[in-house]
């Protein structure tokens, strides 16, 4: 009996035999207890049985034991969790741990003669570092229908992007073009019985059959429906735009500029928001992405030399091996699916 | 900065003035408009007073959401309820399935309501459901922020059987005496009057609500002189 196995968790199968078998005969004994995580036991394949159950059924147990290595580490299944007694100790001594990325955010929408227009800008932000200086916080939810997002960029892409698919499964359903009063509710209930800890602040536009909308979504589940809306920290840079110079029947063109100009608001007002304008302009049977269809804020100072690393890295070989192999397969005869 | 995201953080809710009254052949329900997220006002022009049925309204004041989803709940009920019953619902029926929901849930929810309506058995009839769920009949009734600056107005101003005009009158004076008052109560009066013949909405816009101790007429926003000119005249002394 070896001293040198480590503790082995291991299997234990157990193989279900008919009457009829050779080895019936050997079935006795009372069912013993096999599985443990000591050091010392050691646990030979064995032929368990058990006389337990009814007799035509015997059961036939067998172990198997995990090779023993030449050393004494044998590593344990399962997750190691030694990291978070690190991580505790560093958060004990001061370290604070990454927060979680937000989206600063000014977004906006308005309606015009024809439709509905949105806007955002396009700075996604961890605490005080920009993690993002270009994502789309403008999201698809149905052809005529976008939806910007505003607080946790996690919980805006995964709540649009879930509500999309269950506005694709309706649209399957019903055979319509989706409404945006469906997303609307379909987000708002969502929202609401997650009371509030789903962190996303929305704002949906779309042209539907009954004509254009727009909404805000708070993130506890109230809506209001307006004319003009702006949600996120560089909200009320943006509002402040609208306030002085929306009106009823705008252009498209006139439309854009406002959107345009709202979101440079934010984005030069707001600390939280930055970088690039996003517009989506949906009429009635069409939509418009202009992703980064203003670019106010371009990298200033380019080096002309570009990047060089030392020579003190110095290439001596190069091995690729792809981790993904091409394999060709061979049809033998006979489809694969009779067997 | 953090003070004003801490705001548009702070889960929206009406601050609100909301007011339901009987009249001499129905009721008049009304309401401001402001919804305030913590100190900003998110929604200037909102409609507080959301419909239950054809004959039954709601006015809403608390957590904007909890209002909303308690009166999309109670509408799917009292449709569901008309459906089987085969004649519109009457009020006292709208007004307990909302109590019905406020006290079950009261440890979640916060929304004070006031139930207007008209129906055939008993005519115009208010029922307040305050925020614990409690259901309180009454000839008139008043909820949110700002009716703490009305209960000396109405003990002193009610009367029973009133005409319509006159209790239209009476509503959107009181209105706009707490938007006077009341910092989160603001913007427009909306009032649904219901009777038996059917449902009038109005519309009152703030400047031509009457005037009240020491507040100033309204006048055109001075933005106009900046967008008339191109650019701004240097300061001349």
């Amino acid at each position: 009996m070896g001293v040198g196995f480590e503790t082995v968790p291991f299997l234990t199968t157990f193989i279900l035999l008919p009457k009829t078998s050779p080895l019936f005969p050997y079935s006795s004994g009372f069912f013993s207890q096999i599985f443990c995580e000591s050091p010392t036991r050691l646990i030979d394949p064995q032929l368990v049985s058990s006389s337990l159950l009814p007799a035509n059924l015997l059961i036939l147990g067998v172990s198997y034991l995990k090779m023993p290595s030449e050393t004494m580490d044998v590593p344990k299944t399962g997750f190691s969790f030694d990291l978070c007694r690190r991580n505790d100790m560093l958060a004990k001594k001061g370290l604070k741990s990454p927060s979680y990325l937000k989206t600063g955010t000014t977004i906006v929408g308005l309606i015009f003669e024809n439709g509905v227009i949105l806007g955002a800008d396009t700075r996604a932000t961890e605490g005080p570092i920009v993690a993002d200086k270009n994502c789309e916080k403008i999201h698809y939810m149905a052809p005529n229908i976008y939806c910007c997002g505003a607080g946790t960029a996690a919980d805006t892409e995964a709540v649009t992007d879930n509500i999309s698919s269950q506005l694709k499964l309706h649209r399957y359903h019903t055979g319509r073009e989706s409404r945006v009063v469906t997303a609307l509710t379909l987000l708002k209930s969502h929202l609401f019985r997650y009371q509030g800890h789903v962190s996303a602040a929305l704002v949906l536009g779309g042209v539907d059959v009954t004509g254009p909308h727009l909404h805000t979504i708070y993130p506890h589940g109230s809506t209001d429906t307006l004319p003009y809306a702006t949600m996120g920290s560089g909200s009320l840079a943006a509002m402040a735009i609208f306030e002085s110079e929306y009106r009823e029947g705008l252009t498209r063109d006139e439309g854009v500029n406002l959107v345009t100009k709202a979101i440079c608001s934010g984005i030069f007002n707001d600390l939280g928001s930055g970088s690039n304008v996003d517009v989506c302009v949906i009429e009635k049977g069409k939509k418009e992405y202009l992703r980064n269809h203003l670019t106010p804020n371009p990298r200033t100072y380019i080096s002309s030399r570009g990047y060089t690393f030392s020579k003190k890295a110095e290439v001596l070989l190069t091995k690729i091996t792809p981790l993904k192999e091409l394999v060709e397969v061979v049809e033998v005869g006979g489809d694969a699916m009779e067997e | 900065m953090d003070s004003i995201m801490k705001d548009l953080n702070s889960p929206h809710s009406m601050g609100t003035t909301i007011i339901g009254v009987t009249y001499d052949g129905g009721v008049i329900l009304g309401a401001d408009s402001r919804t305030s997220t913590g100190l900003y006002v998110a929604n200037r022009a909102s409609d507080k007073i959301t419909q239950l049925t054809d004959n039954v309204y709601l006015c809403r004041s608390g957590s904007a959401a909890d209002s909303q989803l308690v009166s999309d709940y109670v509408r799917h009920f009292l449709h569901q309820h008309t459906i089987q019953l085969g004649q519109p619902a009457t009020v006292k029926v709208a007004a307990n399935l909302i109590r019905l929901l406020s006290y079950n849930n009261k440890n979640m929810l916060q929304a004070g309501l006031i139930v207007g309506g008209w129906d055939k058995y008993e005519g115009g009839k208010i029922y307040g459901v305050p925020l614990g769920g409690t259901i309180v009949e009454q000839p008139f009734a008043i909820g949110g922020s700002g009716s703490t600056y009305l209960y000396g107005f109405f003990d002193q101003e009610w009367k029973d059987g009133m005409t319509k005009d006159e209790a239209e009158k009476l509503v959107v004076k009181a209105v706009s005496l707490a938007i006077a008052r009341d910092g989160a109560s603001g913007g427009v009066v909306r009032t649904v009057i219901i009777n038996s013949e059917g449902v009038t909405r109005n519309f009152y816009p703030g400047d031509k609500l009457p005037l009240w101790h020491e507040e100033l007429p309204p006048q055109n926003s001075l933005l106009d002189i900046l967008s008339s000119s191109s650019s701004p005249e240097p300061m001349v002394s």
